[in-house]
């Protein structure tokens, strides 16, 4: 753990970049792990009484609740729909824990329910369990909410980092960075007169039709925190290959692109919450594109993985060469300078 | 967008880059002022597309690094102050003071604020006339007019519980002392496009006589950067010592007028710290004595400033240009973004963030990138 | 430093030089920015926003004349 600022958590932990990985590699997965798999992926990859399942969690602790596109429900079964999704799994049921202040109102719970009732409607799961808490005032922040979920592994070949090949391309399903700027110009009164939409949303049949239609899949990794260069730096790391990109084949919708700008952000790093990436073989590229087409017509081939190289890097194409990409140490902060 | 768009062009670049090429005959050491220049140039590649003779050094112009340590102690004791809403641009936010950063401040209680802009932290000590509302000015040129409007709105509204913490500096001072230094070793300069739209390049003018050292005004975009650079050699390689203005779509010899007057209405010039630098007189703003009871060091009182650690830092030496990151015994060991010792770390544009980010030497073969020597 | 972002003005609010301020388009987000610095800005111009301020208009005709120059710099092989 790094010692400067040493002995509490900051908010950079949850930024989902390198200090992040930091607190999972450096104490919580020596103290879980049973193995080499455990505690590495979106979801875990389980075979029960010959049931192929994968199970997943995630918690839920945006703000605000209520953002364009979405709130903290439609987030909290979206997200683990997807986590299960990108294991190539049939999101089937999910369990929701709610930690609640005591004075949050009851009317804001509501709302929020029935955003989860719709959002898991539209994902075609099912919630089977849950629980609630509360808390004293003042030691809360309103809700916190935790989902979990089980999924059915139907893809006949495994879908993982390890399965990625010199050659596969990667192809992105749709343009990058709403629910990051969404989620900051509602947080920090950024003063956007355009509304800045969301992109949550669930993921679960766009994969599945890829598998029905017999794709070669190699890996899946939804867009979250830390967006698209986190993503690939990870994949890219879990399957030690180097992964080029053409910065000009990222779609970035104007809005997104005129608030990074004006906020000096790199799109590539800003959350997302309904987008992913997959990285399948060249002779199923078209295909792929073709399909996910359907569901985003942003949907883009964005580069490839490259023979050689530096193992466990990605590259971006630039004016004069190429750049590495890097994990953030932290958030992506605006600046002004 | 436009005028962003059409000098991103990457043709465009690689002619400007092979004209570049076409004029070098000898070797030119150029420095460019600005970290948003040192951003964009490692960001999109452009020193790799430069020739083997010429070399960029990267120049102090990051108001973030150069902020002295004991100001980030002063702004972490004043944020921990009971009732203080402490308000800060993000640039601010990771820079380690000796006491640590912001960023920590907040993970330890305090109730610290980001802001887009100084009117942003005026607006919080409205709706908040029951909280001390403090607002880090910090930046150069460009970003102290903004500092000094706010300054005008919240003398007129007469607000109460609203002061500045000032830390703005000037960079011609930066510059004279840059080139007193005897192993200096810099041909020519790209000023900073965005410090001059506001100040005009009327006093880079003696600096080129006296020093006969070439300084080609220069804007932020790949187009921008590769025809500051090619109109600086062009000048060195003819003998000359001029200024010049490259960024003229939004810069004019005498600057913004309205925005001069401003600055000089709200603040007067005093000897300043610079971190890594030193003291440079008459390179710094302070509050004038009409408006004093916004400084927030006169409200709070002097508070947590500590003496200069020494360390393995640099970051002194990489400002002025002397030294690249990778000279550094600490860069990528002990120093590194996440856990960074001198503020050219830690700023996103600082030379050894930049370095870091997008230039870190990697130990396989392979990708063979280019670093200027 | 300084990052200034160039945009165009939609349209402007109120008289007051401190206060005056403009809606301003980057890309596809429209964002307020004081204009007190710029005084002849007029909708329809393109200004340079930083940390919340415009801080100049851009001037057309120079930006013209600099991506002319670039142009003739070209791809022939006489400087």
């Amino acid at each position: 753990m790094p010692a400067q600022t040493g002995d509490v958590i900051e908010l950079a932990h949850g930024g989902g970049g390198l200090m992040t990985r930091r607190l999972i590699d450096g104490l919580l997965r020596p103290a879980f792990a049973q193995s080499a798999d455990d505690l590495t992926h979106d979801g875990a990859m389980l075979d029960i009484g010959g049931a192929r399942l994968a199970f997943t969690t995630d918690s839920y602790v945006v703000r605000p609740l209520f953002f364009p596109g979405g709130d903290i429900g439609s987030l909290a079964v979206n997200g683990t729909v997807n986590d299960l999704a990108m294991c190539g799994a049939e999101p089937l049921y999910l369990s929701v824990g709610l930690v609640l202040e005591e004075g949050f109102a009851i009317d804001d719970l509501r709302r929020i329910v029935a955003s989860m009732r719709n959002a898991a409607e539209a994902a075609g799961v099912r919630l089977v369990t849950g629980d609630t808490k509360v808390v004293e005032r003042g030691k809360g922040d309103g809700l916190y909410v935790n989902t979990s979920g089980i999924g059915l592994r139907r893809a006949p070949l495994p879908i993982a980092p390890q399965q990625v090949r010199p050659g596969d391309r990667v192809i992105l399903s749709g343009d990058i960075g709403r629910h990051g700027i969404a989620i900051m110009a509602a947080r920090d009164h950024l003063g956007f007169e355009t509304e800045i939409v969301s992109d949550c949303a669930p993921l679960a049949a766009p994969v599945q039709q890829l598998l029905a239609a017999g794709v070669e899949v190699h890996c899946l990794r939804d867009l979250t925190r830390g967006g698209l260069a986190t993503a690939l730096i990870e994949i890219a790391d879990a399957a030690n290959a180097t992964i080029r990109l053409e910065e000009t084949a990222i779609p970035v919708s104007d809005p997104v692109r005129g608030a990074c700008e004006v906020l000096g952000l790199d799109p590539l790093y800003v959350a997302n919450e309904g987008r992913f990436v997959a990285l399948v073989p060249a002779h199923a590229a078209d295909r792929t594109l073709g399909i996910l087409r359907h569901f985003d017509e942003q949907a883009a081939a964005i580069g490839c993985v490259e023979p050689g190289g530096t193992a466990g890097s990605v590259s971006l194409s630039t004016i004069g060469g190429n750049r590495v990409l890097d994990l953030l140490t932290g958030e992506q902060l605006p600046r002004i300078c | 967008m436009k005028y962003v768009d059409e000098f991103r062009a990457p043709q465009a670049a690689r002619h400007c880059a092979a004209a570049i090429a076409r004029i070098t005959t000898r070797h030119w050491t150029i420095m460019e002022i600005c970290g948003g220049q040192t951003h964009s140039i490692v960001r999109h590649g452009i020193d790799q597309m430069l020739p083997n003779g010429v070399t960029l050094l990267h120049g102090p112009g990051c108001p973030v690094c150069v902020t002295p340590a004991g100001i980030i102690d002063a702004a972490i004791a004043i944020a921990h102050r009971p009732g203080v809403i402490f308000c800060s641009f993000g640039d601010m936010l990771r820079v380690p003071g000796d006491g640590g950063s912001l960023l920590a401040a907040k993970a330890h209680g305090a109730d610290i604020r980001m802001v887009y802009s100084p009117l942003d932290a005026l607006e919080i000590a409205r709706d908040h006339p029951d909280r001390e509302v403090v607002f880090f000015a910090i930046g150069f040129e460009t970003t102290a007019p903004t500092t000094a409007m706010t300054v005008l709105q919240a003398d007129r509204e007469r607000l109460a519980n609203f002061s500045l913490l000032v830390s703005h500096v000037l960079v011609p001072p930066a510059i004279e002392a840059l080139l007193s230094e005897p192993d200096i070793g810099v041909q020519g300069f790209l000023a900073a496009g965005h410090v001059c739209t506001v100040m005009g390049y009327r006093d880079y003018e003696p600096i080129a006589r006296c020093y006969r050292i070439p300084i080609v005004v220069t804007g932020f975009e790949p187009l921008d950067l590769l025809q500051g650079l090619y109109l600086c050699i062009r000048q060195l390689e003819a003998g000359r010592a001029e200024v010049e203005n490259q960024y003229s779509r939004s810069v004019r010899r005498d600057g913004n007028r309205t925005a001069q007057e401003a600055l000089a209405q709200v603040f007067v010039v005093q000897r300043q710290r610079w971190r890594g630098l030193g003291e440079i007189p008459a390179s710094g703003l302070a509050l004038a004595e009409a408006f004093a009871r916004f400084d927030a060091l006169r409200r709070f009182g002097e508070v947590g400033a500590h003496a200069e650690q020494p360390g393995p830092c640099i970051s002194g030496e990489v400002l002025r240009g002397m030294k690249k990151p990778m000279d550094c015994p600490a860069f990528g060991r002990q120093c590194t973004p996440e856990r960074p010792l001198g503020a050219t770390m830690v700023s996103s544009e600082g030379a050894c963030a930049a370095y870091y980010r997008y230039r870190r030497p990697r130990a396989a073969a392979g990708t063979a990138e280019k670093v200027s020597p | 430093m300084c990052l200034a972002v160039p945009g165009k003005l939609l349209s402007i609010e109120g008289d007051d030089p401190l206060t005056r301020e403009g809606r301003v388009a980057f890309a596809g987000i429209v964002k307020a920015a004081n204009l007190a610095y710029v005084p002849e800005a007029q909708p329809g111009d393109y200004v340079l926003v930083h940390a919340g301020f415009a801080i100049t208009v851009i001037d057309e005709a120079e930006a013209m004349k600099t991506l002319a120059y670039l142009a003739e710099l070209g791809p022939e092989e006489v400087p």
